[in-house]
């Protein structure tokens, strides 16, 4: 689960970038960087559910 | 080089000297940051993490003179500036330096590359620092020297190229008219939200100290071990931070020798609204203050002017720190409490978190139109490609250079495990309750 939080992290960055070359009004392009952030954040907060499924236990 | 040859420069004289002390006052940031890690961590490590340290600032330094100083590129303008660009959408994407590997052609470079090429030393050094300290009472020394030459051959030099040295996101003003492009003159993004991205990934795989998270019930509190180091680290950083921020706004955003006065007041305030109001929002919540969490408050309000001390008011940075010292000790208890992070030095709320928001408040409170946008691009960078990216280098890493110590080794202590004897031999250390 903490993987696939951060294999979603970087779908909201090229969201953010495409934001950027696909729209040139101000904003538009702010909105679509901010859905970016949120895909990010919803990456982020899967990866640390995945990672407080695993409380307790040391890698060794 | 011949050093009776004036060497071109754009800096001017009295800026060049005036750099150069800055420069020579930085390393009190990281000698403050160290001091800090140790006296958080226990003292059956103290020895180990101060070591540790200065392990990672030689090993940042060489790495990053060998190889990382190349990918960092010079400033624009100057020789071998230039970075390798891609084309997309008929914008060009300066996306890595160019420069000669080994610090070639140093000599004869102008003045103000070769005290950007000193900042950056520094900056890699103190960026290196910080996950050292989420790391303390487990990491090896070899793991930190390993974790170090990753962040500076590779991550640090591609984010230091991005926001100083002419990269793609200094360049969205450029390309995308949004501002003056992403604004970092002190280093929030290159330094502290790469050290806090970086903590996070090690806190996660490394995992907790042994005894931190039992399966159920509460965590166990480990509380550091020195809270004088804590404080008087803080008082260190304080001098070193005023040095970065004021350089970084000489190198980096080229401010006028006028303007630096109220960076330098800035820095001060962010940093004192923040230790005032962590102090108040300790007192309210436990009844007295806490010296660690307002150590922690004043951290984070230095870490959040390190973007927007050379760009905002004295009142809008006593407000950033304002923010910062009432979410600092929120955010540690939620980290540790409610998501399990163990993080001793407190590093991704200081570093990390404190680093995005006074990124995001630099656009906040710049006036120029897009800037806002600017600065989230960069956030969404920092978030959604260097926290994957160094989660998958250090999960390599991890690999080939295992970053825990054995059970044995962490019961024992650091000091006696690695160094053969312990930071206070006239101390007798007691054993705790954590390990059951």
């Amino acid at each position: 689960m903490k993987y696939a939080g951060l294999l979603v992290m970087p779908a909201g960055f090229f969201l953010a970038i495409a934001a950027l070359v696909l729209f040139p009004a101000p904003a538009l392009r702010g909105a679509f960087v901010v859905c970016g952030l949120l895909v990010e954040a919803l990456g982020l907060v899967v990866a640390v559910r995945g990672h407080m499924e695993a409380r307790g236990e040391n890698p060794q | 080089m011949n050093p009776l040859v004036p060497v071109n420069s754009g800096l001017a004289e009295s800026t060049f000297a005036l750099c150069l002390v800055l420069l020579v006052l930085a390393p009190l940031a990281i000698a403050g940051v160290a001091l800090i890690n140790t006296g958080l961590g226990r003292s059956r490590s103290a020895a180990q993490a101060l070591l540790g340290s200065l392990l990672v600032v030689a090993v940042a330094a060489i790495v990053f003179a060998l190889v990382g100083a190349s990918f960092t590129g010079n400033p624009p303008g100057s020789p071998g500036g230039a970075g390798h660009i891609l084309r997309i959408a008929g914008k060009s994407w300066n996306w890595i330096g160019a420069g000669p590997f080994l610090l070639g052609g140093l000599g004869s470079a102008p003045l103000e590359s070769q005290m950007a090429l000193i900042f950056e030393l520094l900056a890699v050094a103190l960026a290196a620092l910080i996950p050292w300290g989420s790391g303390a009472d487990r990491l090896k020394l070899s793991a930190g020297a390993a974790i170090t030459a990753v962040l500076a051959a590779f991550a640090f030099p591609l984010i230091a190229h991005w926001t100083w040295t002419g990269g793609w996101l200094s360049q969205l003003g450029i390309n995308f008219s949004l501002g003056a492009g992403f604004l970092d003159p002190g280093g929030a993004a290159s330094i502290h939200v790469l050290g806090g991205l970086s903590a996070l990934a090690i806190a996660w795989i490394a995992g907790s100290r042994r005894g931190k998270f039992p399966k159920e019930g509460f965590s166990t509190a480990m509380p550091g071990h020195n809270a004088v180091y804590v404080l008087f680290g803080c008082l260190l950083a304080l001098v070193g931070w005023l040095a970065f921020n004021l350089a970084g706004a000489i190198l980096w955003i080229h401010a006028p020798l006028a303007a630096l006065p109220v960076t330098a007041i800035n820095t001060i305030v962010s940093a004192s609204a923040a230790v005032a109001a962590t102090f108040l929002v300790t007192r309210i919540r436990f009844g007295k203050p806490d010296a660690s969490l307002c150590a922690n408050g004043w951290l984070t309000g230095l870490v959040a002017s390190s973007a927007a001390a050379a760009l905002v008011t004295p009142p809008q940075a006593l407000f950033v720190g304002l923010v910062a010292g009432i979410a600092t000790p929120l955010l540690v208890e939620v980290l540790e409490l409610a998501v399990s992070i163990d993080d001793p030095s407190g590093a991704l709320s200081v570093h990390g978190i404190g680093g995005l928001w006074g990124l995001i408040a630099t656009g906040i409170f710049t006036a120029e139109p897009g800037q806002f946008v600017a600065q989230l691009v960069g956030v969404a960078t920092l978030l959604g490609l260097v926290l994957p990216l160094v989660y998958l280098l250090f999960w390599v890493l991890n690999r080939w250079v295992p970053f825990r110590v054995d059970a044995d080794g962490e019961r024992v202590g650091m000091d006696l495990h690695e160094l053969g004897g312990g930071a206070y031999p006239e101390f007798v250390i007691h054993r705790d309750d954590s390990y059951r």
